[in-house]
């Protein structure tokens, strides 16, 4: 698991694996928003814990089919499924990669583009928990949108289809929890069923990735 | 003899197709009976005119969209546990069913809510969910028809179909967690006391009777249509082996 691990690290790091375009797709579909809405700064602070998860979402959503594709394509996949790990730890391992080269960044950058739309200071510390508990969530289920899509030419469009409403409950509570934080209510219990969404996505989703695997590699 | 006994293609299409066309002929009635006793023989509601009576069209609709994906649920355990292909083909052929189900309910829903609420739409929990629903029929239709080899799409959907549910029923309980409803509460139940009046109860309940007489039907119809597409599929592959041997 350690190997896979690595190996997409390296992979993503080095040239053309497209290490940080999720991140700057991230900024600039924030720094896009006040243009489209005005600068009005009420306005801004109101949208912006929405405007933030809306992004991360979006700049989730760019790299995920990499996670499979380009593994099944060389032939890499093949051989990883014949590897002694289960191909359920592949799968972890390799949503865990993910969640390193994009969520990651993208929990670091939000402060920053948070006080470009004038987003509360109060509410800083929420947008970071909210972003680090819910984004391993969303590159697991962006992993078994990747596995089920792998086999197919033009899987990216449907990707997006199949993934984007799987996101809504993540969205909802994640967003829900900067929000209150950002009025002053209390937002724990947001983030409490986020960690719930986000642990449950570890425990289950894994074995259903790993069982459209193999179906794909049958 | 078995329920399973069904499951064989060739069985359902000899023994249980035909029965589609009593299955319509008793949907057609029902649903003759209850619209037409609901539309033109109950009196109009005291605060809401006789728009009250898109009830026999909405309420039947919605309860069939949800049904319908809880059948598409079971078939897809049925196949993925006992994988009768059957079962799979019952999955596809329910999904496009199950979205115009949600399509009309909220396309009645809307135009319901106009003159009630005084807009078309409002981003209460129930419109809400019915608006995630209806995004994860087409997935689930769209990830049908991406996948060339007819054994894994039936695999993948499954699983999809599965996962889909869990989030779905998650994107149901979240979204009363985000916003406070417009919707009123369920008009039908068998555990509380105050349902909806007397006058309107049963051409309702015959109403959704109807509908789900119909969704049967069309469900068994579009699955011995997608057999018999399975069969030409496999003749026609036959049929180029042996050119290609002789």
């Amino acid at each position: 698991m350690r190997a896979v691990l690595l190996r997409d690290l390296q992979l993503a790091v080095r040239a053309g694996g497209g290490f940080g375009l999720g991140l700057a797709f991230f900024a600039i579909v924030v720094i896009l928003v006040p243009f489209g809405v005005g600068p009005e700064p009420e306005v801004l602070a109101r949208i912006a814990p929405g405007i933030l998860w809306v992004a991360a979402l979006l700049a989730a959503l760019l790299s995920l089919d990499r996670i499979f594709a380009q593994d099944a394509e060389d032939g890499a996949l093949a051989l990883i499924a014949t590897a002694p790990v289960p191909l359920e730890g592949v799968v972890l391992a390799k949503a865990l990669a993910h969640w390193l080269t994009t969520g990651l960044p993208l929990v670091l950058a939000a402060p920053v583009l948070g006080v470009l739309l004038h987003l509360p200071a109060g509410a800083m510390p929420w947008l970071l928990a909210s972003l680090t508990l819910g984004t391993p969530a969303l590159s697991l289920i962006g992993a078994f949108g990747a596995a089920l899509t792998v086999g197919l030419r033009r899987g990216g469009l449907l990707l997006s289809l199949i993934v984007l409403p799987l996101y809504i409950p993540t969205l909802i509570f994640g967003a829900e929890a900067v929000a209150r934080g950002a009025q002053g209510l209390d937002p724990l219990p947001g983030l409490l069923l986020l960690a719930g969404v986000t642990l449950g996505c570890i425990a289950l989703l894994p074995f259903a990735a790993a069982a459209a695997l193999r179906v794909t590699l049958r | 003899m078995s329920l399973w006994s069904y499951a064989n293609p060739r069985k359902f299409l000899d023994r249980v197709e035909p029965l589609s066309r009593w299955l319509f002929a008793a949907a057609g009635a029902c649903l003759a009976l209850g619209l037409g006793w609901g539309f033109f023989f109950t009196p109009d509601a005291v605060n809401f005119g006789s728009s009250v009576k898109i009830i026999y069209l909405h309420v039947p609709s919605a309860l069939m969209a949800i049904n319908a994906w809880l059948m598409m649920l079971v078939a897809s355990l049925i196949w993925i546990v006992r994988r009768h292909h059957v079962s799979a083909l019952a999955a596809k052929a329910a999904a496009p069913v199950g979205l115009v189900m949600t399509l009309i309910a909220l396309a009645t829903g809307a135009i319901w809510g106009q003159p009630m609420w005084g807009t078309w739409w409002a981003w209460d929990p129930r419109l809400t969910s019915f608006l995630i629903l209806c995004l994860f029929y087409l997935g689930y239709i769209a990830l049908w028809s991406a996948i060339p080899d007819a054994e894994a799409a039936a695999d993948l959907t499954g699983v999809l179909c599965l996962v889909g549910s869990v989030f779905a029923l998650l994107s149901r309980y979240a979204v009363n967690f985000w916003s406070q409803g417009l919707h009123q509460g369920a008009s039908l139940s068998l555990d509380r006391q105050e349902n909806v009046a007397d006058v309107y109860w049963l051409p309702l309940v015959i109403a959704m009777l109807g509908f789900a007489l119909l969704f049967a039907a069309l469900v068994v119809l579009r699955t011995g249509t997608e057999i018999r597409l399975r069969r030409i599929a496999a003749l026609r592959a036959r049929a180029q082996r042996s050119e290609g041997a002789a």
